[in-house]
């Protein structure tokens, strides 16, 4: 399936969950907030959330700024 | 630690979403060098809130990157989320809710609605409404705004935990721009009045809290100073002092000399 990551187009398997594109992504363990589809997916869903095709994931961090 | 002065047995502290604070100095963590100078800077400013700003996570690009939060853990700061670089309504709140689920449930957020690239000056219409949705939705909300009284007094009435006015514009350093309008703000509020934006240098902050602010937010006045750990230190005397001349009360202003050695008892 195609999929939308913070604006960037990728091909991956189908009805992967969440959890395992964060772990795909390296970004296990880290502090960050995801939605998909403009919708917050709260981290204690994230293992249950399966991805689907066109989907837009938008994972968010905390950065310095005023 | 604490010297028993007058000043200090007097103050009340900066109680901000129910919750107490020491320091009236606010800082942000944007355009410093690198995290070390982000710390240091930050430690000796003595600050307990902090502002963040929620962006992408680069994908991809050096997973170990030391993130932001490893260097100011949550549970040493109030971390103050920021809508900076929202323009709109909608991505003000969209960029509050991640937040909010970013640091767990946290409600406190600066809220910014920018209207204008050049001056950075809010968008008060979209202000007031993304401020009414948050406020609703549970937010702590701690709103920039410009230096309008009738602007502030609707702020706190929709119930935002604390009003922020424009010193001057953001990143511009021009300093207190317009001190009769953040007096008016000052003694009409009843929330937490912090000047946010335009602060240039010590002196600056100083005359924010003569006039009764009851803080100061500030982030390119130390990052952009030559020495930003040192300039911080210079704010948080700056604050400390100009708070202490607030609840002194300075002397009335006179045209004329008024010698300070007693004219009686002079033997020539």
């Amino acid at each position: 399936m195609n999929i939308s990551i913070n604006g960037e187009q990728r091909t991956l398997e189908d009805k992967l969950s969440l959890q395992q594109l964060i772990s795909i992504l390296g970004l296990e363990n880290k502090r960050l907030a995801i939605e998909v589809n403009q919708e917050i997916v709260p981290r204690s869903e994230h293992a249950s959330y399966t991805l689907k095709q066109d989907d837009k994931v938008e994972i968010v961090q905390a950065i310095g700024g005023g | 630690m604490t010297t028993e002065t007058a000043a200090s047995i007097n103050d009340n502290p900066l109680i901000i979403a129910g919750k107490t604070y020491q320091s009236r100095l606010l800082v942000g963590t944007g355009k410093y060098k690198d995290n070390e100078e982000t710390r240091q800077a930050i430690e000796t400013s003595g600050a307990e809130i902090i502002t963040i700003a929620v962006r992408r996570t680069n994908i991809g690009q050096n997973p170990d990157e030391p993130n932001l939060l490893d260097i100011l853990p949550p549970d040493q700061y109030t971390l103050l989320p920021n809508t900076a670089g929202c323009y709109t309504t909608e991505d003000a709140v969209r960029t509050c809710r991640l937040a909010r689920e970013l640091l767990d449930g946290h409600s406190l957020v600066k809220l910014e609605v920018l209207g204008d690239e050049k001056t950075l000056f809010p968008d008060i219409t979209a202000t007031l409404e993304a401020a009414e949705i948050l406020v609703k939705d549970g937010f702590d909300v701690m709103v920039y705004t410009s230096d309008d009284p009738l602007i502030a007094k609707r702020l706190e009435d929709i119930g935002c935990a604390a009003v922020m006015p424009l010193a001057a514009p953001i990143g511009s350093g021009l300093g207190i721009r317009n001190p009769y309008n953040i007096l008016t703000i000052v003694e009409n509020a009843n929330v937490p009045i912090i000047v946010d934006a335009g602060v240039g240098t010590a002196s600056d902050a100083a005359i924010a809290m003569e006039l009764g602010c009851d803080g100061i937010l500030m982030n390119t006045a130390i990052a952009a100073a030559q020495n930003p750990p040192l300039m911080a230190s210079a704010m948080k005397k700056a604050i400390e002092g100009g708070r202490e001349a607030f609840l002194a009360g300075r002397m009335p202003r006179k045209r004329f000399a008024s010698a300070s050695s007693p004219i009686e008892g002079l033997f020539f």
